[in-house]
């Protein structure tokens, strides 16, 4: 009866257990002691997952979802409070637990110098899987995660998303009864995304398995039974994920204006006082009003002509805004405008191409990270490469900034060829490189002055920028702040602030807005968009598919290679079939990587 | 469920730990294969921290430079100069004066001067013999006086043999018969070379283990480990065993060039030698251990592992500096350095054999630090993050 040790076990253990509850958490805290800092990773959470259920626990970075993930574990001790995982107490029983749920750390735990076999016999090993059990265990994961064709392959040689459903096999190895996944999509492209869904549905379905899953991504929310919604290590709230949105019926609406421009009505909304939020979405713009607002197109946008409101269905992204721009608000009192000096060096018109590209590509041995690039950005532009990890946008990036020799291909940077002129072209750009750059130890003032001087600025011309900063960035009561003490979402604002110091023409966001919650995210395209407004161009890569929205052109790339160019629009027009005639923009990427033929025809 | 439930203590019973440490072993040879850096700490360390001090360093005083002013040249004083030109631990410079031999002795071109006087044939047969004058560049006390005994030797040597040409005995109140035993030519290269085994060894135990569970660490897979049902004395194993078998390996490849490429002797036997020296890799891997414990990226793992371990056994271990010379409070610090009990087993293995007097109480020592060692990593290694 080998076979039937592979099934789950069924809940058993402490006696008077809820037999309904997977996992429970009960004002369970956790503090951290970073150098002299202590960081609260948890501040008195409670929450339950019940068995059978795929729960996703959903926060920004530094939110507390790895901390929770790891006391769920038995890897971590709680400084207070309760934990009972499978009807046993996380922290006096790690090792029963242990035995029973199947976790997977962010980095999926593998051994990147052993083959995918080797990876799955030695997770075998150690989960006690009996030899004669184990081939039709291989064939049903190899299944499952289509790496059959691979077994040979060193795990380190493996794409980001084979990478994940390996990680994913390795804890499968032996069918847990609780499955943790510690944002197990994050960087993942959007296709090994939808696959990894299925996988999880697939284990709760057919062998009752409950999941438990951490992300970033909001929209992944609506894909979860039940949501747990953490920020700043306190629970937002927990619930399925429509009873969050279902308190914003009626109050989420997608504005049309055929006067505008999507991006000039998406500032004007955000103005209104009737409106909490207001993205852009497709052509359109979408919005969450105030309670009780009954929005038209006159209330809104008195003295517009063609403006169109039409009311859409809540969702759960619309409902995490509300709740946390609501504390915002409490806290600092709301958004100010951000305003930039207009940017008239260089002579070039708007919409003259700044930034020209010929099959460019960059080898890293036998390897081609970027591949026959092409394409070019004009004047005033906000300029979009999406892509999963590893589809050579950093490495683009790096060239057009002069950091990084291009093995082939023609550079052209504000009409410098970078080639033969780096230095100059260095001048008239902005870099903000994807992880914290800045001098951690120094404070917000000094990161600025040293930035500002770096760059060869006057002393009067100094002062004037950094006050510019401080108070543009609203980094005026922070500006003595140690920066390594500082949240994400001001680092960020601080990392761009020093690129910006020097005004340059052009500046490069590599991921600038990965982590960050979606308020400031919010806040961080407000700027970008003031910043293409004074015409200054910006390039910025993403891997958050509905950021592309914000472009006004996007190219997509994956191993190296550019799928397809053009606008958001244009993109998305290009995956319309009959199956689905309103494409977003992660199903149009998903069109592409699975017809490769449409991406080059 | 349709299926039968199982308990996963019957999963456990059925596995097993042995199954898992095997499981362990093998992932850590294949690491071993896959990735060079293990296997150059156990090979090309050795091999090039050999050859740099075997050859670099030595404590024997050989062809030093040494400068000869003769005042009044004759067939005698010829004869006596001739004595330091045939010796091997002189090479002797003519210098007509006194004012330039000390220029050369203050520019550090020669490192002693030995001035024979104009009166040195007819003092030669009186009484009181015939003086010669030595001055020797006492900077580097050691060496000063390994010259000026050096001299002393010659000069005796040479006063035997102006008298049995003349066949007449020397006057000699005593006569010292000296008989060097273990290391009978007094090469300095045969007892450095067994002690610098054992600081080599010393490194390469800490090092192998602290890189690799670091590494874990730095690579997140030590917390995917954590959460399978693996004990925290398998994981300890898993490293232990695999490092062992490569440390070992590299311990056979000192030991071969010691005897091969220096031609250092091997009195004691082989197999002695290879259970002192097992034992030794144990504690040193146990050093390694318990530096993981808290060094949890490879860089301090590193750093600590050459402060902590490599540098106390260089200097304190009585490879180099006699432990009986030491202060008091120096010596009794000694006791803690591991090596310094292999040292004085190795030394004695290779130049005077299996005494069994100095072998055991040296292994009882190391016995027992492997034991604190192995347990110390034990407790302290949790299966926990914080």
């Amino acid at each position: 009866m080998a076979a039937s040790a592979l099934q789950p076990q069924p809940p058993g253990g402490a006696p008077g257990a809820d037999d309904d509850i997977a996992l429970r958490f009960e004002g369970v805290s956790k503090t951290f002691l970073a150098g002299k800092r202590t960081i609260q990773a948890l501040r008195g959470v409670t929450l339950a997952a019940r068995h059978g259920q795929v729960t996703g626990l959903i926060g920004p970075d530094a939110a507390g979802k790895t901390t929770l993930m790891r006391l769920a574990a038995g890897l971590l001790l709680p400084d207070e409070g309760r934990i009972t995982a499978l009807g046993l107490d996380a922290t006096r029983d790690a090792l029963a637990v242990q035995a029973r749920l199947g976790y997977m750390p962010q980095r999926f735990g593998l051994y990147e110098d052993l083959t995918v076999q080797e990876n799955l016999d030695l997770y075998a090993d150690l989960q006690g899987v009996p030899k004669g059990a184990r081939k039709a265990r291989y064939d049903e994961l190899m299944g499952m995660t289509g790496l059959g064709p691979f077994t040979a392959r060193l795990a380190g040689r493996l794409s980001g998303g084979m990478k994940q459903k390996l990680g994913l096999a390795c804890t499968l190895v032996r069918p847990p009864r609780l499955l943790l996944l510690d944002e197990p999509t994050v960087g993942v492209d959007p296709v090994s995304r939808r696959e990894l869904w299925s996988i999880v549905y697939r284990l709760v379905q057919d062998a009752g398995m409950t999941v438990v899953l951490s992300t970033a991504y909001l929209d992944e929310a609506e894909r979860c039974h039940a949501v747990l919604m953490l920020h700043d290590g306190e629970l937002l709230g927990q619930g399925p994920p429509d009873e969050f949105s279902a308190e914003l019926r009626g109050r989420t609406f997608l504005v049309n204006s055929d006067a505008m421009s999507k991006r000039a009505l998406q500032q004007r909304l955000s103005r209104n006082a009737d409106v909490t939020d207001a993205i852009i979405q497709g052509e359109a713009v979408r919005i969450v009003t105030v309670e009780g607002a009954a929005p038209s197109a006159d209330t809104l946008l008195p003295a517009t002509q063609g403006v169109t409101v039409q009311p859409v269905a809540p969702r759960f992204e619309d409902s995490f805004v509300t709740l946390l721009g609501a504390r915002q608000r409490e806290a600092d009192g709301g958004q100010r405008d951000f305003t930039v000096a207009e940017h008239g060096a260089g002579g070039a018109e708007s919409g003259a191409p700044v930034i020209e590209v010929h099959h460019l590509s960059r080898r890293f041995g036998d390897f081609y990270a970027v591949k026959g690039v092409e394409f070019s950005v004009n004047r005033g532009e906000i300029f979009g490469l999406l892509g999963a990890n590893g589809a050579g946008k950093s490495t683009t990036f790096r060239m057009l900034c002069g950091l990084l020799p291009a093995t082939e291909g023609k550079l052209t940077v504000a009409g410098v060829d970078l080639r033969k002129a780096r230095a100059a072209a260095r001048g008239r750009i902005g870099y903000m490189s994807q992880k914290f750059s800045l001098y951690g130890n120094l404070s917000v003032r000094q990161n600025l002055e040293f930035f500002s001087r770096a760059y060869g600025l006057a002393r009067d011309r100094r002062a004037t920028r950094i006050a510019w900063a401080l108070e543009q960035f609203e980094l005026q009561p922070l500006a003595d702040a140690v920066s390594a003490d500082l949240s994400l979402g001001y680092k960020q604002r601080l990392a761009m602030a020093c690129a910006l110091m020097h005004e340059p023409d052009i500046l490069f966001l590599d991921e600038p807005t990965s982590g960050v919650d979606p308020l400031a995210r919010r806040e961080f395209w407000r700027r970008i968009n003031a910043l293409a407004e004074a015409h200054v161009t910006v390039l910025v890569t993403t891997h958050f598919m509905e950021e592309a929205e914000y472009c006004d052109r996007v190219t997509i790339m994956s191993a190296g290679e550019i799928l397809a160019l053009g606008t958001p629009a244009e993109i998305k027009a290009g995956a319309r079939t009959a199956g689905q005639p309103d494409p977003t923009m992660e199903d149009a990427f998903i069109h592409l990587i699975e017809s490769p033929a449409a991406g080059h025809g | 469920m349709a299926e039968q439930p199982h308990t996963p203590t019957a999963v456990e019973a059925r596995g097993g730990g042995g199954q898992r440490l095997r499981g362990l072993v093998r992932k850590e040879f294949l690491q071993i294969l896959r990735d060079p850096s293990s296997i150059a700490i156990a090979f090309v360390m050795p091999v090039v921290l050999l050859l740099l001090f075997g050859y670099g360093v030595s404590l024997d005083a050989e062809h030093v430079p040494i400068a000869i002013v003769v005042d009044h040249p004759t067939a005698e004083t010829a004869d006596f100069v001739g004595a330091f030109e045939h010796s091997r631990y002189f090479s002797p410079v003519r210098l007509p004066d006194m004012h330039v031999a000390q220029r050369a002795l203050l520019a550090g071109e020669v490192d002693g001067i030995v001035r024979i006087r104009s009166d040195f044939g007819r003092r030669l047969r009186t009484a009181g013999g015939a003086p010669v004058q030595v001055l020797v560049n006492g900077v580097d006390a050691n060496n000063g006086r390994i010259v000026s005994g050096y001299v002393e030797g010659v000069w005796s040597q040479w006063l035997q043999h102006q008298a049995q040409a003349r066949g007449q005995p020397l006057a000699q109140p005593v006569q010292v018969q000296q008989r060097v035993w273990f290391n009978s030519q007094l090469r300095s290269r045969n007892f450095l070379v067994p002690g610098l085994i054992a600081v080599i060894m010393t490194l390469i135990g800490a090092l192998l283990t602290a890189l690799v569970v670091a590494r874990e660490w730095e690579r997140g897979t030590m917390e995917a480990l954590m959460v399978t049902p693996v004990a925290v004395r398998e994981i300890l194993l898993g490293k232990v065993i695999p490092y062992f078998l490569l440390g070992t390996g590299g311990m056979a490849l000192s030991v071969a060039m010691a005897v091969w490429l220096f031609h250092v002797p091997l009195r004691g036997s082989f197999w002695v030698l290879f259970a002192c020296a097992s034992l030794f890799l144990l504690v040193a891997l146990g050093m390694g251990m318990v530096i993981s414990t808290a060094a949890k990226n490879q860089f301090v793992a590193g750093q600590v592992a050459i402060i902590v371990t490599f540098l106390p056994a260089f200097i304190l271990s009585g490879f180099i500096f006699d432990i009986n010379s030491m202060p008091r409070v120096v010596a009794l610090l000694t006791h803690v350095i591991p090596a310094r009990y292999f040292v004085a087993q190795l030394q004695t293995l290779f130049l005077a054999g299996d005494i069994w007097s100095v072998i055991l109480p040296n292994a009882l020592a190391l016995v027992i630090m492997a034991a604190v060692l192995m347990g110390a990593s034990r407790r302290l290694f949790r299966k926990r993050l914080d």
